[in-house]
């Protein structure tokens, strides 16, 4: 479904993606770990169109580098930011509606999956959306890129900041997402979400990828969990 | 007192309006794109003199119409073809380009129209005085600017608030680039905005043309008052531009129309000498006298009180 190859990004002058690979499959879970400032972020956001990425990136057999980011999201992928980017003067409803594209009509999920799932937001619905928990955001910002029916979703860091009791929340909904045939590319920082809901992970080092396998192949390969995960 | 009273309210509303059909533009400009638009009063100038012409040829009612919507598009190709050229440079490049404007549209203004006022009249439909409060004739052309700005402020509410392409701007005012990658083309919505802005801009300038004076310096006198405007209401909040434009608009209307000064709170100074004689220009000097410099004031004390502006969210 989405192919990267010796993908290269910066920031000004500095290199962060130093010739990133990268594969997802057609209803494949896929995280991305790796300690901080390795680039995992910036893979997404170069996925995204900015940065500008230089190298192939090919999505459903079309190669979408160079686009601009709401036509590489009008070709099916979703992303997430870590910094959730709920608009905090709109109601939560509104926030959600705007994850319909233009002229798009709701596909595989809904306003009213998203109330089924979480009633809290439901109860909320006409409050700003600057005025809900982190939590609460979190959920809401999933909710609005799925809003989208995306084939991909990228979502960065998911569980950042919450209490364990919305991180299992958060696990559900990726399950929940998975269910309905939609891919998920995921940044985490939590090695046992990752490891439990991943068909496959990569392990990220200073601007490229320097593992990829299975969850059970990550557990079985400590030099690899040594050199670029524990502390 | 009565009487002055409420001509100056009204005067002061009326003028309140025409800051915020410029000001609305400026402040959605801003939060939406990061960039401060000095060339945004020139769009203003750009309404009055089209307003003008085309009055010439076919009358006030079509340029009503017509000039905003030239001025509309001019904006959007300036957006087009240069804001979006040099966004690449930063924000620097950004705000030198459309300081050049101001010069470059004032430039062309002399050149096609001169440097003296034109005669830019209030059409004769409305050359007639609305009503009498105790002496005072209020000119109904100033009702009717007041009906326009208000309709116009009335409708941009709506479409904000109601619609679905209100409702994007809304979001974009907070977080662009999310919008874009929710997949809506803000590169599309920033040149509407822009173009609009500068249309609404231009409504004010075809409006204000006729009762004020349309000469080559009218950007420039008027531009530094809208960036009080919004740096007063807070940088990005139209209702904070809202406010801010009546406070303004109010605050120098009475001003001109109060011959207060401190002479006249205090009492007269007596006595003689050189540091009397040296005060007694200062305690006599009038409220009037001092209501070009009131803005000003307002936004020295905002800054220093109120850093972020009355309603705004960020510091300035």
């Amino acid at each position: 479904m989405l192919t990267v190859r010796d993908l290269h990004a910066y920031y000004g002058k500095s290199h962060i993606l130093q010739g990133v690979d990268l594969d997802v499959g057609t209803n494949e879970i896929v995280s991305i770990l790796g300690r901080n400032g390795v680039g995992r972020s910036t893979t997404l956001k170069a996925i995204m169109g900015d940065p500008a990425p230089q190298g192939d990136i090919v999505f459903k057999d079309r190669p979408i580098a160079g686009f601009k980011p709401h036509d590489i999201a009008r070709a099916g992928i979703g992303y997430v930011p870590e910094e959730r980017a709920i608009f905090p003067s709109l109601t939560v409803e509104q926030n959600l509606l705007l994850g319909l594209k233009p002229g798009q009509k709701e596909g595989r999920w809904s306003v009213d999956e998203t109330w089924r799932l979480f009633p809290q937001l439901r109860d909320r619905a006409d409050a700003p959306g600057g005025a809900l928990s982190g939590g609460e955001q979190q959920m809401l910002t999933i909710c609005r890129t799925l809003m989208g029916d995306p084939d991909l979703i990228m979502i960065d860091e998911p569980t950042e900041g919450l209490a364990p009791q919305m991180v299992e929340r958060i696990g559900e909904l990726l399950q929940e997402i998975a269910k309905r045939g939609i891919s998920i590319l995921l940044v985490e920082q939590r090695l046992v979400i990752a490891m439990r809901v991943s068909h496959r992970v990569y392990v990220m080092g200073h601007g490229r990828m320097v593992f990829d396998g299975t969850p059970d192949e990550l557990m079985a390969n400590e030099k690899i969990r040594q050199e670029w995960l524990e502390v | 007192m009565l009487e002055i009273g409420l001509i100056s309210t009204l005067n002061g509303v009326l003028f309140g309006m025409l800051l915020f059909l410029m000001a609305s533009g400026l402040t959605v400009i801003f939060s939406m794109m990061g960039v401060l638009n000095f060339a945004h009063a020139s769009f203003y100038m750009l309404g009055a003199f089209f307003g003008f012409e085309i009055s010439r040829h076919v009358g006030f009612w079509p340029g009503l119409v017509i000039a905003p919507v030239l001025v509309g598009g001019i904006g959007m190709l300036v957006e087009r073809y240069g804001l979006r050229t040099v966004h690449k440079h930063g924000h620097v490049a950004e705000l030198l380009f459309t300081f050049g404007l101001t010069f470059i549209i004032e430039e062309l203004v002399q050149m096609v129209w001169g440097k003296l006022a034109v005669d830019y009249r209030v059409p004769q439909l409305l050359d007639f005085p609305a009503f009498t409060i105790f002496s005072t004739e209020y000119p109904a052309f100033k009702l009717f600017e007041l009906f326009i700005s208000i309709a116009i402020f009335l409708a941009l509410l709506l479409v904000i608030k109601r619609t679905r392409v209100g409702l994007v701007v809304q979001a974009s005012l907070s977080h662009p680039e999310m919008v874009g990658m929710l997949g809506h083309n803000v590169d599309r919505v920033f040149m509407l905005v822009f173009g609009v802005g500068a249309g609404l801009a231009a409504v004010a300038g075809v409006i204000a043309g006729p009762a004020l004076v349309t000469q080559s310096n009218m950007a420039q006198s008027l531009g530094p008052i809208l960036f009080v405007v919004v740096v007063v209401g807070g940088l990005g909040s139209l209702s904070g531009a809202f406010v801010a434009s009546l406070l303004i608009g109010l605050l120098q209307t009475f001003a001109v129309a109060s011959d207060a000064s401190l002479a006249d709170v205090f009492g007269e100074l007596t006595g003689n000498g050189p540091l009397i004689a040296y005060v007694s220009d200062i305690w006599n000097v009038t409220v009037a006298q001092l209501s070009a410099v009131m803005p000003y004031l307002l936004l020295v004390l905002i800054l220093i009180f109120r850093p972020r502006g009355l309603m705004g969210t960020r510091e300035t």
